[in-house]
């Protein structure tokens, strides 16, 4: 069994009290929401209650948020539902947006130093395109927690007519989160990654727009996509939804994140994308000469789990096809790990985290500032 | 009030069964809370990611997943690495023909399938043959079995696929596998099965019935909902396109991230299932025999859909003729039980599949799907009898169709006036 501190938040995270209630009230009960009789009313109104409480996160109407089985289903269904549009995406997206970007040669933007996609990349590539385009903006990254300049990206999209979908996968609880603010027209879910379950995630429209199903056959989420609904993790999503949209946690992961990377200044770590808008739970920072790998590795044998970019199928660990978005250069990209904290960590776990990152390191240890003992 | 918890108290020891009753089992099952109890522990303790590389929790998760893998290969005589778990068999079934189809496309166009399918087989092949494909779909005996001789009729140098249930999900009844799935193999053609109403009520061997493909579901077999799984084979190896595309997860077939605790219980619910199957079919049977032989006794003009002998224990499907069928489900408020697949059983069309059974619309109309399950008892059969027995006697009495048709009357045979 695990008893290793967990700063792996942006991997997936456990569900909070709420929703583990509300998930497991769910599971005990029987019935399919498409059939007519109480048990499948029963289950359908679980199902609602969690589309209105979804909604509410983020401004929608309940009817346009359609329930999938996570965030990579959410956005291979929103690229497939683009039509006819060319395909606009920028190369910090999560891999089930550059993986079919990719596969039908979209047009990648480029991105600055900071971790922010390049606007006048975007509005090159608009003009490139020549008719009303796709375009896929994260609203922020899950490596370096750098927050996208969606809104603009908008206002760039819509003034040629185009589309914008946005992968918000990372943002609820740890960052405001509106669809008419943000001005995009299709917004990716993901319950996991907000203190849900695994197994649910959402495509939110703005609008009435039409949806080319993925998954055919019975006619659920308005023949959107088919499927008996998973209404224990959709249950669960609602619950976490209702949590996220009070932001209760995001000043104190944001103190905690500030005194790490105060602690580890000391010993002059880059922080990734450190002048740009980040969630405030993410820290991105690569180690000089030292490779993510065996910095992770290293970490988890001192009992702390971190990661090196994101969670993926593939057993090596490739460098972080962020940081080399970002221009960071292929050695800090090699190095760079991701410390992603939730509402469960606390002060002395940080700097116990920053006390074996600096034995593992063999930095020289002068003075830390506040230092606890490590719990 | 629809709890396992109080369907459990409702049962428990009592004489009379607390209502409403649950007998839609092929809808979906109770979660079984020994795979409730297996699960949890992946949502709190272990919760971690298992594609989580770097880390202890990504570690157990993955052993968790790997664990649950082997028990979903082993009730179906798979080897695990030909597992890939889906968001649930409607994933599984599209993943199946349009991604073998799609691999194959130019090569081989032409997918056999039947008339009585689930509703997502029949969307996809629909969908295909937008695409330019072309489908064959067979129709079924009276008795809601293929004809083999017009399978193989149908069988052409171009067919990639063929996708046959192994079980109906109103009917119950078992398609005969092993026999396709020689002809499909002597034929070179690739043999998939919708074996979501099948897994854990039935023996299945894909390497004894020659099965290429096999869609499987969760919450039909007592799991969660949200999970179910493709068998691919790998010898002679099936290739197909992938439906989700990103970090290239289940070998590239399926991206997204594992739901864990969802993974652990379905692998949860099939090692049920296998170590109980032979027990539970047997009570089931008892029961489902009790159920028709208590309603044959008392109601004349009653009609089985589908084949008796070759169907799973735990279903029924009845027509009752000369009631109306609205009213029938008026009548027994108690059962839940559905008259039609659960899918399309919100609209008031005859179902598709006593359609292509023959059966008549008013008979049509007039149909109960009775799904018995592990957590049905003798008292829940009685009391379901019961209230059937009353309700389809007190709108008998009501009807002059049921008055003229005891006169001797062919009801056929009356021309109606014009209004």
């Amino acid at each position: 069994m695990s008893n290793a501190i967990y700063m792996d938040a942006n991997a997936t995270t456990p569900p909070s009290a709420a929703a583990l209630a509300a998930l497991e009230a769910a599971l005990r009960v029987t019935g399919n929401p498409s059939s007519v009789h109480g048990f499948g009313r029963a289950a359908r109104g679980l199902v609602d209650r969690a589309r209105a409480q979804v909604a509410q996160l983020v401004g929608a109407k309940a009817e346009n948020v359609i329930f999938v089985a996570g965030g990579t289903e959410a956005n291979n269904l929103a690229l497939a539902s683009r039509g006819a549009r060319p395909l606009i995406v920028s190369g910090i997206e999560h891999e089930s947006v550059l993986k079919p970007a990719q596969a039908v040669g979209a047009r990648i933007l480029r991105v600055q130093r900071n971790g922010q996609v390049d606007l006048d990349d975007l509005a090159a590539a608009l003009r490139e395109a020549g008719r009303p385009a796709f375009v896929s903006i994260m609203l922020a990254n899950n490596e370096t927690g750098v927050i996208q300049p969606v809104r603009e990206a908008a206002g760039l999209v819509h003034a040629s007519g185009g589309l914008l979908h946005c992968d918000a996968s990372q943002a609820p609880g740890r960052t405001a989160l509106d669809l008419s603010e943000l001005g995009a027209d299709l917004l990716t879910l993901s319950a996991h990654k907000m203190g849900g379950a695994l197994g649910a995630g959402a495509l939110v429209l703005k609008g009435d727009l039409a949806i080319a199903a993925m998954l055919i056959g019975g006619g659920q989420e308005k023949f959107r996509r088919a499927g008996t609904e998973n209404v224990p993790a959709i249950a669960a999503f609602g619950a976490a939804a209702e949590e996220a949209r009070t932001l209760a946690h995001a000043a104190r992961m944001a103190a905690l994140r500030e005194r790490l990377e105060v602690q580890l200044a000391e010993f002059g770590i880059e922080v990734l994308g450190k002048d740009a808008p980040r969630l405030p739970n993410t820290a991105c920072v690569a180690v000089a000469g030292k490779s993510s790998e065996t910095l992770v590795m290293a970490l988890d044998l001192a009992g702390y789990a971190v990661s090196a970019g994101s969670a993926c199928s593939s057993g090596k660990v490739k460098p972080s096809h962020v940081a080399l978005a970002m221009g960071c250069g292929e050695e800090i990209a090699k190095s760079a790990i991701r410390i992603s904290l939730g509402w469960w960590n606390t002060e002395a776990e940080i700097d116990g985290l920053v006390t074996r990152l600096a034995n593992i390191a063999g930095w020289k240890v002068h003075s830390l500032p506040d230092m606890q003992p490590a719990a | 009030m629809s709890s396992l918890q109080e369907m459990k108290i409702a049962t428990d020891g009592q004489n009379r069964p607390k209502t409403p009753i649950y007998l839609d089992y092929q809808a979906t099952t109770p979660t079984d809370p020994r795979v409730v109890d297996a699960m949890l522990p992946y949502f709190t303790t272990h919760f971690g990611n298992p594609h989580s590389r770097n880390h202890s929790y990504g570690w157990e998760a993955e052993k968790a997943v790997e664990t649950a893998r082997a028990q979903v290969a082993s009730i179906i005589g798979a080897d695990e690495k030909e597992i890939i778990f889906t968001s649930g068999a409607t994933e599984s079934n599209n993943l199946a023909l349009k991604g073998v189809a799609h691999f194959y496309k130019g090569k081989k166009n032409h997918l056999i399938t039947v008339v009585t399918e689930h509703k997502c087989v029949l969307d996809s092949c629909r969908h295909l043959e937008l695409e330019g494909f072309e489908i064959t779909y067979l129709p079924v005996q009276q008795n809601g079995l293929i004809d083999l001789e017009q399978l193989k009729a149908a069988i052409r140098p171009d067919t990639c696929i063929v996708s046959v249930m192994a079980v109906n999900n109103e009917i119950g009844v078992i398609q005969p596998l092993a026999e396709i799935g020689k002809i499909c193999r002597e034929r070179k053609v690739y043999f998939h099965t919708d074996a979501a109403q099948a897994v854990g009520k039935i023996p299945l061997n894909v390497d004894e019935m020659n099965i290429d493909l096999m869609s499987i579901s969760g919450h039909k077999i007592y799991g969660p909902k949200g999970i179910g799984a493709l068998y691919v084979r790998r010898k002679p190896r099936v290739r197909l396109e992938a439906l989700i595309h990103g970090g290239g997860q289940e070998r590239g077939m399926r991206s997204g991230t594992l739901a864990t605790p969802l993974c652990v219980g379905l692998g949860e619910a099939c090692a049920i299932a296998q170590r109980e199957m032979g027990a539970e079919a047997e009570r089931l049977m008892g029961l489902r025999d009790r159920f028709y032989k208590k309603i044959k006794e008392q109601l004349p003009e009653v009609y089985l859909n589908g084949d008796l002998d070759s169907r799973i224990p735990g279903n029924l499907n009845l027509s009752f003729a000369y009631v109306e069928g609205e009213g029938l489900m008026m009548g027994i408020k108690d059962l839940a039980v559905s008259s039609g697949s659960a899918c399309t059983s919100a609209s008031l069309e005859p179902s598709y599949v006593l359609r292509a059974l023959g059966v008549e619309e008013e008979l049509a109309h007039t149909s109960l799907r009775i799904g018995l399950g592990r957590f049905t008892t003798e008292q829940d059969v009685d009391y379901a009898v019961e209230h059937i027995v009353e309700s389809v006697q007190r709108l008998r009495a009501m009807s002059p169709l049921w008055e003229m048709a005891q006169e001797g009357i062919d009801i056929k045979s009356i021309k109606w006036a014009e209004h």
